[in-house]
C-alpha cells in the first residue's frame, strides 16, 4: 500500500477507533473556491475529503495567495487543531466542489483526552501524515526538476 | 571504433522553456534506421562533441525530434543551433520503452521535468491505439508551469486521465501544487493489470516505483529510464555502468526489477 | 581448423628463423625485450633482442629485473604492457568532419591503423586476457572495428609459463601455466629449445618455415612437467571462492573504508591490467574550426571524471571508485560479459604505487563477509 493510501483515516486508524471518530463526523459539501479556513483563525474544526480538491495556501500581500501543495481525495485538511495553540498554520480553499467528512475539534479533543487509547491512534496518525507531507516537502525542497537533477538520458 | 554520426539539419527549433529547446532534425541524405520510443542517438555539436540524448519524436519520414537541456558546454551548444545548421547523429541505440508490453494492459505514464520528452513518442504511440492498450494515464511533475514541457499538446491527449502537478505555482497556475505521486491516487488502473513507464530525476523515479510497486504494479512491468556518463553508445567504453547493467546496452530503460538494488546502492 | 601435427621442436637458430620469416612476411613482430629498465613489448627486427637471460622479480608494488642463470628467454612474467596497448591502443582516431563555409558538414571514418601483428611471447594468462577482449570489444551488438581489424590480422605465437612470479595468481582465477586454445602456436622454452605446438593452419604454415624436427614423447613429457611444477608455484591466489557472489554480497563492506585509505585513485592498475578496457572521447579541432576530430583514448574508472553526469561525478569517493573497479572486474563483468574480467596476471600487484594487493583485498572481503556471516548466525 502507498503512504498516500495507508495514510488514510480508514487505514491508518484501528477500526474501533475509525469508528467512533465516523461517528462524530458530518457530511459537509462545498462548491468550488470556498475557503475553508484561513491562516491565523482558530482551528475548530478538520476535515477528510471525499471528493474534490483543497490547496493549502498563504497568505503574501499584493499577490494571489501561493499554493503551498495539493490535497485530494482521502487526505486529511487540517492538523493544526490538533495542537495548541490551537491556530491554522495555513489557508484552505476548495479547488473543485468538494464533498468531506467535517469533525469538531473541540469533540474529538474531548474523545482524546476521556480515551487515552483513542487519543494516542489519533495522534499517531496525524503524526505520520505530518511526517509525510514533511518529507513530499523536503523533496520539492530539493529542486529536483533544477538544472541539475533532471534525470533519464536527455 | 563503432558508428560514425551521419548529418541532419535542424529544420525548426522551438524553445520549450529558458533552458530547454526541441530541434526538429531531417537527414541531409540517407536517414538513419528507425527509432523505437526511448532509444537514444548520440548528437554531436561542431567541435564541442557528443552527448545520448533520446527521441522527443519519431517521423515516418526519417525526421528526428531531440528536446535538449542546456547543462553542460555540449548540450548548451545544441540549444544554440539554428534552424539550418548540420549536426551529426548517430544510433539508434539502447533498450527503449518497448510499449507493446503494455498491450492489453492499463498505462501509467510519470514524467518529471525534462523526462517527459522521452516519454513523448510512447505517450502518442499508445494514445495512438485505444484498441489495443488499456486506459492509458499522464502524470506530469513539474518544477513550475514555466517548466512545463508542451503544455498546449497535453491538454489535447485524449488519455483516461492526465495530470499535472508543480512544486512551485506562479499567480496564474490554477492546478495541484505536490510531489507528482499523489497524482497516482487519482490516475485510474488496475495495478496488476498495469505497465509503467517513468522518467525523470533518480530520486522521482525511486519515489515513483516503489509508490506503483506497493500498489501492486509488479516489479517487472515498471519501465524507468536511467542516465549515466556515455561516451561510445555500443558497449565498448564503460563509463555507463551501474552494477551489473551495462545502460547503453540493457538500458537506458530497464525494468525496475533490475534497476531497484542497483540505484539503492549509493555511489554505485 | 585442421591442426593434428604432433609437437615439433626447435632450437635457439629455429627462433631466430621463426622471428626471420615473420619479418620475412611483412608482419609486425611484437614480443619481450629489455628496455628502460623492465622487460617490456616492443617490435623486434629478430630473435636477437628478446630478453635472454633476464628474469624479474615481483612484489607488491615492486619490479626489478634480474640476471638469470640460464640464457631463458621467457622465464620473466608480465611486464608494465600487455597485447592491449597493440589491440586496442592508449589513442585512437575514430572519425573527422568538416564543415563547408556553406554549413555543410560531413563526417569520415577514421581508416584504423591495421598492422600485420604477430605477437611472440604471449603468456597464457594474456591469451585468455586478449579472449576476454574479445568478447568485450567485438562480441556484442556493436563490433570495434579497429579493434577487429587488427585482431583478425594478428598471428599469436604463446609461450607457455614455466617461470611464475610472486605476483601471479593465474590458477586461482580457473586458468593456468599452460597455453588455452586461440594461439596460432605455442612454445615451451626448456633448457634453450623449445616445444612447438600448433593451434592454427596459420601456424602450420609458419611452422613449415622453419627448421625444426619431431619433438618425440620425451621432450613433450619435459615440456608438460616444467608447466605442471609451474603451476604449484603460483606467488599468490585468490580465496576458493565464488568471487561473484562475493562481491554482489560486498557492496556495503567496511574493506573498502581500509583500502580507500591506501588508494591513490591513480589508475595504474587499470593502464596495466590486460582487461581493462574502458575508453573516454575527445574533440579536437583545428584553428579554423572547421576541422574537428574524435579520438578515442584509454579512461580509467578511477578517474573522476569517469562518471560524470551533469552537475558531478557519480563516484565521487575513492571508496566508490575501487569497489567498482574490483566489483566490476570479478564481478559484474560475469554479467556484461559472461566471464570474470581479471586473469591473475598480477600487473595490478606490482604496479600499484601504493601496494595494494587485489588477492589480499579479496581475501578481506572474504573474511568480512563470514565475520559477517557468523554475526547474524
Amino acid at each position: 500500500m502507498p503512504p498516500s493510501i495507508a495514510l488514510r483515516m480508514n487505514h491508518a486508524l484501528p477500526a474501533e477507533h475509525r469508528d467512533r471518530l465516523l461517528r462524530v463526523a458530518r457530511e459537509a459539501h462545498f462548491p468550488q473556491d470556498t475557503r475553508l479556513f484561513e491562516e491565523g483563525g482558530h482551528a475548530d474544526r478538520f476535515w477528510i475529503l471525499r471528493d474534490g480538491t483543497a490547496a493549502l495556501d498563504l497568505h503574501v500581500p499584493g499577490r494571489r495567495a501561493p499554493v503551498v501543495e495539493t490535497l485530494g481525495v482521502g487526505d486529511l485538511v487540517g492538523w493544526s487543531w490538533l495542537y495548541e495553540p490551537y491556530v491554522w498554520q495555513l489557508g484552505a480553499r476548495t479547488e473543485t466542489p468538494v464533498r468531506a467528512f467535517e469533525f469538531d475539534a473541540v469533540a474529538v479533543r474531548l474523545m482524546c483526552l476521556n480515551d487515552p487509547e483513542f487519543g494516542r491512534a489519533v495522534e499517531h496518525w496525524v503524526g505520520r501524515v505530518l511526517a509525510h507531507r514533511l518529507q513530499a516537502a523536503r523533496t520539492r525542497l530539493l529542486d529536483l526538476y533544477g538544472p541539475y537533477g533532471s534525470g533519464g538520458v536527455r | 571504433m563503432t558508428g560514425v554520426p551521419v548529418p541532419y539539419r535542424v529544420v525548426a527549433r522551438r524553445p520549450e522553456t529558458a533552458d530547454t529547446v526541441t530541434l526538429r532534425l531531417e537527414p541531409v541524405g540517407a536517414a538513419l534506421e528507425d527509432f523505437a520510443p526511448g532509444q537514444f542517438a548520440m548528437v554531436h555539436c561542431f567541435g564541442r562533441g557528443e552527448i545520448p540524448v533520446s527521441v522527443s519524436s519519431v517521423q515516418a519520414t526519417g525526421g528526428l525530434a531531440h528536446t535538449i537541456r542546456a547543462v553542460g558546454a555540449v548540450s548548451a551548444g545544441l540549444c544554440e543551433t539554428q534552424a539550418g545548421d548540420v549536426l551529426g547523429v548517430r544510433g539508434p541505440y539502447g533498450v527503449g520503452w518497448e510499449p507493446e508490453r503494455a498491450r492489453g494492459r492499463d498505462v501509467v505514464v510519470v514524467a518529471g521535468g525534462i523526462g517527459l520528452a522521452p516519454l513523448r513518442p510512447l505517450i502518442l504511440r499508445v494514445l495512438a491505439e485505444p484498441v489495443t492498450y488499456g486506459r492509458v494515464n499522464v502524470l506530469i511533475g513539474a518544477r513550475t508551469p514555466a517548466d512545463l514541457m508542451s503544455r498546449k499538446e497535453i491538454e489535447r491527449w485524449p488519455a483516461a486521465y492526465t495530470g499535472v502537478t508543480v512544486d512551485r505555482p506562479d499567480q496564474e497556475w490554477r492546478g495541484d501544487v505536490g510531489l507528482v505521486t499523489t497524482l497516482l491516487d487519482r490516475a485510474e488502473f488496475t495495478p496488476t493489470n498495469t505497465v509503467a513507464f517513468v522518467c525523470g530525476p533518480e530520486p522521482m523515479i525511486r519515489a515513483t516505483a516503489r509508490d506503483l510497486a506497493s500498489r501492486g504494479v509488479p516489479r517487472e512491468r515498471i519501465r524507468v529510464s536511467l542516465e549515466r556518463n556515455m561516451r561510445c553508445a555500443t558497449g565498448h567504453c564503460g563509463h555507463c555502468q551501474l552494477g551489473p547493467l551495462l545502460l547503453c546496452q540493457a538500458g537506458p530503460v530497464v525494468d525496475w526489477a533490475d534497476a531497484e538494488h542497483p540505484l539503492s546502492v549509493r555511489e554505485l | 581448423m585442421s591442426v593434428t601435427a604432433a609437437p615439433a621442436m626447435i632450437d635457439r637458430a629455429g627462433l631466430d628463423a621463426l622471428v626471420a620469416a615473420l619479418v620475412a612476411q611483412g608482419r609486425t613482430v611484437i614480443g619481450p625485450t629489455v628496455r628502460d629498465g623492465a622487460i617490456v613489448l616492443a617490435e623486434l627486427d629478430s630473435a636477437e633482442a628478446l630478453p635472454f637471460g633476464w628474469g624479474v622479480e615481483l612484489d607488491a608494488g615492486r619490479y626489478r629485473l634480474a640476471r638469470r642463470d640460464d640464457g631463458a628467454a621467457f622465464a620473466h612474467s608480465a611486464g608494465p604492457q600487455s597485447w592491449k596497448n597493440f589491440l586496442h591502443p592508449a589513442r585512437e582516431r575514430l572519425w573527422s568532419a568538416e564543415r563547408t563555409p556553406e554549413g555543410d558538414v560531413s563526417f569520415t571514418a577514421a581508416e584504423p591503423a591495421v598492422p600485420s601483428y604477430a605477437f611472440l611471447g604471449v603468456r597464457p594468462c594474456d591469451l585468455r586476457a586478449i579472449a576476454i577482449q574479445d568478447r568485450v570489444l567485438t562480441g556484442g551488438r556493436h563490433t570495434d572495428s579497429g579493434y577487429a581489424g587488427r585482431r583478425e590480422r594478428a598471428l599469436l605465437i604463446a609461450v607457455e609459463c614455466t617461470e611464475p612470479g610472486a605476483t601471479c595468481f593465474c590458477v586461482s582465477t580457473g586458468g593456468g601455466p599452460a597455453a588455452d586454445p586461440g594461439y596460432d602456436l605455442a612454445l615451451t622454452e626448456t633448457d634453450g629449445r623449445f616445444l612447438v605446438r600448433v593451434g592454427s593452419d596459420e601456424g602450420a604454415a609458419l611452422l613449415d618455415r622453419v627448421p625444426h624436427r619431431d619433438a618425440g614423447p620425451d621432450a613433450e613429457e619435459t615440456a608438460r612437467d616444467a608447466v605442471d611444477a609451474a603451476r604449484e608455484r603460483m606467488g599468490r591466489a585468490l580465496p576458493p571462492v565464488d568471487l561473484r557472489t562475493l562481491m554482489g554480497a560486498s557492496l556495503a563492506a567496511e574493506r573498502w573504508d581500509d583500502v580507500a585509505a591506501r588508494c591513490l585513485t591513480c589508475g595504474n592498475c587499470t593502464m596495466v591490467c590486460p582487461t581493462c578496457f574502458c575508453t573516454t572521447t575527445e574533440e579536437v579541432t583545428d584553428l579554423t574550426g572547421d576541422h574537428t576530430e574524435r579520438w578515442q583514448r584509454w579512461d580509467s574508472c578511477f578517474d573522476l571524471d569517469f562518471s560524470y553526469l551533469h552537475g558531478g561525478p557519480v563516484r565521487s569517493s575513492p571508496y566508490s571508485r575501487y569497489r567498482q573497479w574490483l566489483t566490476h572486474k570479478l564481478g559484474t563483468w560475469h554479467d556484461q560479459f559472461g566471464t570474470s574480467g581479471c586473469v591473475g596476471c598480477g600487473r595490478c600487484i606490482a604496479w600499484c604505487p601504493a601496494g595494494i594487493d587485489i588477492t589480499e583485498e579479496v581475501a578481506a572481503l572474504d573474511a568480512e563477509r563470514t565475520a559477517r556471516g557468523t554475526e547474524t548466525d
